[in-house]
């Protein structure tokens, strides 16, 4: 999880390969999140705010725990509440952290147009490179979670990075550390999908939880943060985590087919119209007629001169008689 | 019916006027700019013109004000032009008879009047082209306001944005063809709003008729 982790595996808009790519064995980090052990402290958004140095917003109040209904540009990591009532009547308090899931199939990064505006590590964190973002906001359109968030000051977009600089350094991420239950974990993605594993056997075989699940959706190719959920067959509850999310298929449409039929028609257009030009030439021949004109008009000209020469040439010959006795001939 | 006002000296029509030229060449180098910034943020390979246009930050920020330009141009130009682009029989002969056309035939075609069948065609297809752009551009302009239940706003925008960007450039590349390889005069009546009587009796038969009316009757007979 040190440096040599952090080199880049993939990148936006970028025309070829990724340098390096593949040099090296690697593996992913991930983040681990037990939704089950979690108290709704938020220690964890605190921590987030304090590390990445991040400017407080304006939160509000509606009788709930909820200070602000979705993440912001300097807000990377909320607790989403809900207050869920069963099929019983009693009631089930479900709190989850969100934040950037990491995805291994980043629809952000497939969105993004700028060269080496979003790329991600090896280790499988992605992360925005803020200094090279031009403020489109396609990456809002590609992702399926709804993270990446507009600064309309500074026109860039920004999300959790997964403090990819204390990872980089071998240190857990800030909202790791702060966490007070250990409901938050972090490690090796193989580490993790097994600790999860355990503990979500023991909710389903303990805890009166039989639908207790692991959320690592394989629709965006797993993620980077994995939840632990009481009921995995039910993500919604929680905060609208999508139950099974892609990237959009109209980003998918738009960075696929529609670009090849656009750069093929576009191309094509253009030497089409060029062959065309080299068959068929300009339509106006106007110029060419007219000097074509001109010319068989001078033509015209020097014929009749010439005989009208002839004509003057033989009158002469005809009054002074013998044609070589007048002089020079002409 | 002669329209004098339009014959000028030296067997010259004025077929533009200076307030259809300006709107023209207004309309015409934003449309430049904007698909130049468009294809840089197109594609990977092409995201070098951003640069060239000032920087991919610039060019992103200045995209949608352009485009305001190019609108309201636009929109000026149909307000100038529209009551001329109405289809009439001789353009459903002209679309039927159009391979004489893309051959260079046109003593074959029939006669067509102040615009051809081809050149309504471009008009109408930069008039959708630039309501479906304006449309999906405003959303893509500030897609950080759209609520993430309205996203599809935002997913329509990136197909029919570009969708129609292509068609239009499409377009584009064949008024380009037309007007400056294809149609000599043509470029230059944009510029300086005259043609000869020659051309508008070669491609515009029927606006000849029009513009000359009685003064080819006052002729005298060859």
């Amino acid at each position: 999880m040190s440096q040599e982790t952090m080199r880049v595996q993939k990148i936006s808009a970028h025309a070829g390969t990724v340098p390096g790519e593949g040099t090296q064995r690697e593996y992913t980090v991930s983040k681990l999140i037990d939704t089950t052990t979690c108290i709704g402290c938020k220690a964890c958004e605190v921590a987030c705010m304090e590390w990445n140095d991040l400017p407080f917003g304006e939160t509000f109040f509606d009788n709930t725990y909820q200070t602000m209904p979705e993440t912001r540009w300097n807000y990377w990591n909320l607790i989403l509440f809900n207050e869920h009532e069963k099929e019983d009547g009693s009631l089930m308090w479900l709190m989850r952290k969100n934040q950037c899931m990491h995805c291994a199939d980043p629809g952000c990064l497939a969105a993004c147009p700028s060269d080496g505006a979003i790329i991600q590590y090896t280790n499988g964190i992605v992360d925005f490179q803020q200094e090279k973002c031009i403020g489109c906001g396609y990456c809002i359109t590609g992702c399926p979670f709804n993270i990446p968030k507009f600064n309309p000051e500074t026109k860039r977009v920004y999300k959790c990075t997964l403090c990819a600089d204390r990872v980089g350094e071998g240190l857990e991420p800030a909202c790791i550390k702060a966490c007070p239950t250990g409901c938050l974990h972090f490690g090796s993605k193989e580490d993790m999908k097994e600790l999860a594993e355990k503990r979500t056997t023991q909710l389903r075989e303990h805890y009166n939880f039989p639908n207790a699940g692991v959320y690592d959706p394989a629709g965006v190719g797993g993620t980077g943060v994995m939840y632990i959920l009481h009921d995995a067959t039910q993500p919604e509850l929680y905060g609208g985590l999508p139950k099974d999310p892609h990237i959009p298929l109209a980003v998918r449409l738009w960075k696929g087919p529609i670009k090849w039929l656009g750069n093929l028609a576009m191309v094509g257009g253009i030497i089409g119209l060029f062959i065309h030009y080299l068959r068929f030439g300009p339509k106006d021949k106007e110029d060419e007629q007219i000097r074509e004109e001109i010319a068989a008009a001078q033509e015209k000209e020097v014929k009749a001169r010439e005989e009208n020469r002839a004509a003057v040439r033989a009158e002469v010959n005809q009054e002074g008689g013998e044609p070589s006795k007048g002089g020079h001939p002409r | 019916m002669s329209e004098p006002e339009l014959l000028l000296p030296h067997n010259r029509i004025l077929r533009y006027a200076f307030h259809e030229r300006l709107t023209h060449w207004v309309s015409g180098f934003s449309f430049l700019y904007l698909m130049l910034t468009g294809l840089a943020f197109w594609s990977p390979w092409l995201f070098w013109i951003a640069y060239v246009c000032g920087g991919p930050q610039v060019s992103r920020v200045l995209h949608p004000w352009v485009g305001l330009i190019f609108v309201v141009a636009l929109a000026y130009l149909y307000i100038m032009w529209h009551a001329h682009m109405h289809t009439t029989e001789t353009d459903k002969e002209w679309w039927r008879n159009v391979n004489h056309y893309t051959k260079n035939e046109d003593e074959l075609m029939p006669p067509a009047g102040r615009y051809n069948a081809g050149q309504k065609l471009l008009f109408w297809g930069f008039v959708i082209c630039g309501i479906l752009l304006v449309l999906s551009g405003v959303v893509l302009w500030l897609p950080e306001y759209i609520p993430w239940n309205l996203r599809i706003l935002r997913y329509l925008a990136v197909i029919v944005h570009p969708g129609a960007a292509m068609l239009s450039i499409g377009l584009f590349l064949i008024h380009i063809y037309m007007s400056v390889f294809a149609e000599r005069g043509a470029l230059n009546s944009m510029i300086g709003g005259d043609v000869s009587r020659d051309f508008v009796r070669r491609y515009h038969p029927g606006w000849y008729k029009e513009v000359m009316g009685d003064s080819t009757q006052a002729l005298p007979p060859k």
